[in-house]
């Protein structure tokens, strides 16, 4: 048996371990993947090889001894490069830590997909250390979107928006401090999922916001995000902020109906500022799950405006020393951010942390009556390479600031999210599946019953 | 003319040790009065003496 282009990480998985395909012809077929099409997509800053097919080899060997393999055997992945890969510099999109001395070892998240038996193949493309929704790098060159190259894929995890929604490999892992998972997910028409804060590890990982930061996977099926999730879930004394709670695995509740779910539309913040493609996402995901109530959630605007406050203030104090020292190695437009972040007064960032803990109590309340919020994840579907504004309701608006408004309020309490892909024509674009703090559980089995009803699929590559 | 943030930049740029060269000031300032004017839309609103702050979010 030979790969197919747009093979899922689970049915990779099965041929491998069912004999029918080796780890390393599936290695190969990703390599070769990545060798034509990369050129133009710019996904990927390294390719590892040499390393890939070493592992790949010793899973093939293990089934030839007749030893059990990982539900992710023969799997290509790659991870965004803020992630620790052994005998890397872990670059986080950046060009002064290039200079930082090789990784010695590998990121925890790494280490476990490994264990399950998957095969890291490179690492990806990526915003400067992450400050950014475009996935527009100046070191390296943007990432291209896989539906149209002339267009964003977002950011900050842009190379791992690219590389999975072009069909490159079947699985990445980015970072989401404040929509890094969920505006590349939407903009290039794949499956992303951001955990709760503090569920998995980021031990090993280039850190920005750390009371902000989470890590998470992007797939093309439902099926194979919970895998990975599954696969990664459990505590990590290497992360001060990972929790204790024991493995709560998804895989077997994902087909569980979802009739009994009180799913409801958020509404407010969430309802304005959104081109008609967004409304018309919300709309079929609302219609296909029969959710008509609109739930207002208070002070999002706020709240998302106090994520701000808190992310450029605590990655200005994260860059502080880089910024004295280096200050013409950055991207000038994230320095310029950065610097300015230094400079806002600290009782302004303490009233943002204090409206935090408001804030989660009105969403714990609400989640009290409902299981499921739905909301754009972004107001549009990818805006141009280079372009800085968009006209909305007559309005000229900055498209940098105004991308991850809808990801921002949600990220800021550590909410589990799943960002669907809707197919839209000609380009695709997600929807936030949102529940309460730990129930990735509700939004995996939300989002697999919607790409059950053919509602959200991950739209093969055009633009490559 | 200088603009009402300049003197505020070079103050906060000598306490930090932070240089700001004139070329990125412009876009420095840009970006300070976006962060504040955000942290002023969360300064309005009022909350209890007793609030305490949540730097490290616990589900």
């Amino acid at each position: 048996m030979t790969t197919k282009p747009e093979m899922t990480a689970s049915e990779i998985a099965s041929a491998v371990a069912g004999g029918r395909m080796s780890a390393l012809d599936a290695t190969e077929a990703a390599l070769a993947c990545i060798k034509q099409h990369d050129p133009i997509l710019n996904s990927f800053t390294d390719v590892t090889a040499e390393r890939a097919r070493t592992k790949a080899r010793a899973i093939d060997a293990d089934i030839a001894a007749g030893k059990t393999v990982g539900p992710l055997a023969g799997v290509p992945f790659a991870v965004k490069n803020l992630f620790d890969v052994a005998g890397l510099s872990t670059r986080a999109g950046s060009k002064i830590n290039r200079d930082l001395a090789p990784a010695k070892r590998d990121a925890t998240l790494i280490e476990r997909l490994e264990a399950a038996g998957a095969v890291l193949v490179g690492a990806l493309n990526m915003g400067e250390y992450a400050y950014d929704f475009t996935g527009e790098n100046v070191h390296d060159g943007p990432s291209r979107n896989p539906h149209d190259t002339t267009r964003m894929t977002g950011g900050s995890s842009g190379g791992s928006g690219s590389a999975v929604g072009g069909a490159l490999v079947p699985l990445a892992l980015g970072s989401d401090t404040n929509g890094s998972i969920r505006v590349p997910a939407s903009f290039c028409g794949i499956f992303g999922l951001k955990p709760t804060y503090g569920r998995l590890s980021r031990a090993r990982s280039f850190p920005f916001v750390a009371s902000l930061d989470h890590l998470g996977p992007f797939a093309r099926s439902v099926t194979d995000l919970a895998l990975a999730f599954d696969a990664m879930q459990g505590s990590d004394a290497d992360d001060g902020a990972c929790t204790t709670r024991g493995l709560e695995p998804t895989l077997p509740l994902l087909a569980n109906p979802v009739s009994d779910l009180r799913i409801a539309i958020a509404g407010g913040h969430f309802q304005k500022n959104v081109f008609p493609e967004a409304v018309e996402a919300i709309g079929r995901v609302a219609k296909a799950l029969g959710a008509t109530k609109v739930v207002d959630v208070p002070e999002a605007s706020r709240a998302r405006a106090a994520a701000y406050v808190i992310t450029t203030t605590e990655g200005a104090s994260l860059h502080l020393d880089r910024l004295r020292k280096r200050p013409n190695d950055f991207d000038p437009a994230v320095r310029d951010r950065l610097i300015a972040g230094a400079m806002v007064p600290a009782p302004l960032v303490d009233r943002a942390q204090k409206f935090r803990r408001w804030y989660r109590a009105q969403l714990a309340e609400i989640f009290k009556s409902v299981d499921v919020l739905l909301a754009p994840a972004t107001p549009c579907t990818a805006p141009k390479l280079g372009q800085v504004n968009f006209t909305l309701d007559g309005v000229e608006l900055p498209v940098r600031a105004n991308i991850g408004i809808h990801t921002q309020p949600i990220s800021f309490i550590g909410l589990p999210v799943v960002a669907v892909p809707v197919p839209l024509e000609p380009l695709p674009i997600g929807v936030q599946i949102i529940t309460a703090p730990w129930r990735e559980d509700i939004a995996l089995r939300v989002a697999y019953a919607l790409e059950q009803m053919g509602v959200v699929s991950a739209p093969s590559p055009r633009g490559i | 003319m200088a603009e009402p943030l300049d003197d505020y930049i070079d103050a906060v740029s000598k306490a930090l040790a932070l240089p700001v060269e004139e070329a990125w000031r412009p876009a420095v300032r840009a970006n300070l009065e976006v962060s504040l004017r955000l942290a002023r839309l969360v300064d309005e609103f009022a909350l209890p003496d007793e609030t305490e702050p949540a730097p490290i979010f616990t589900a």
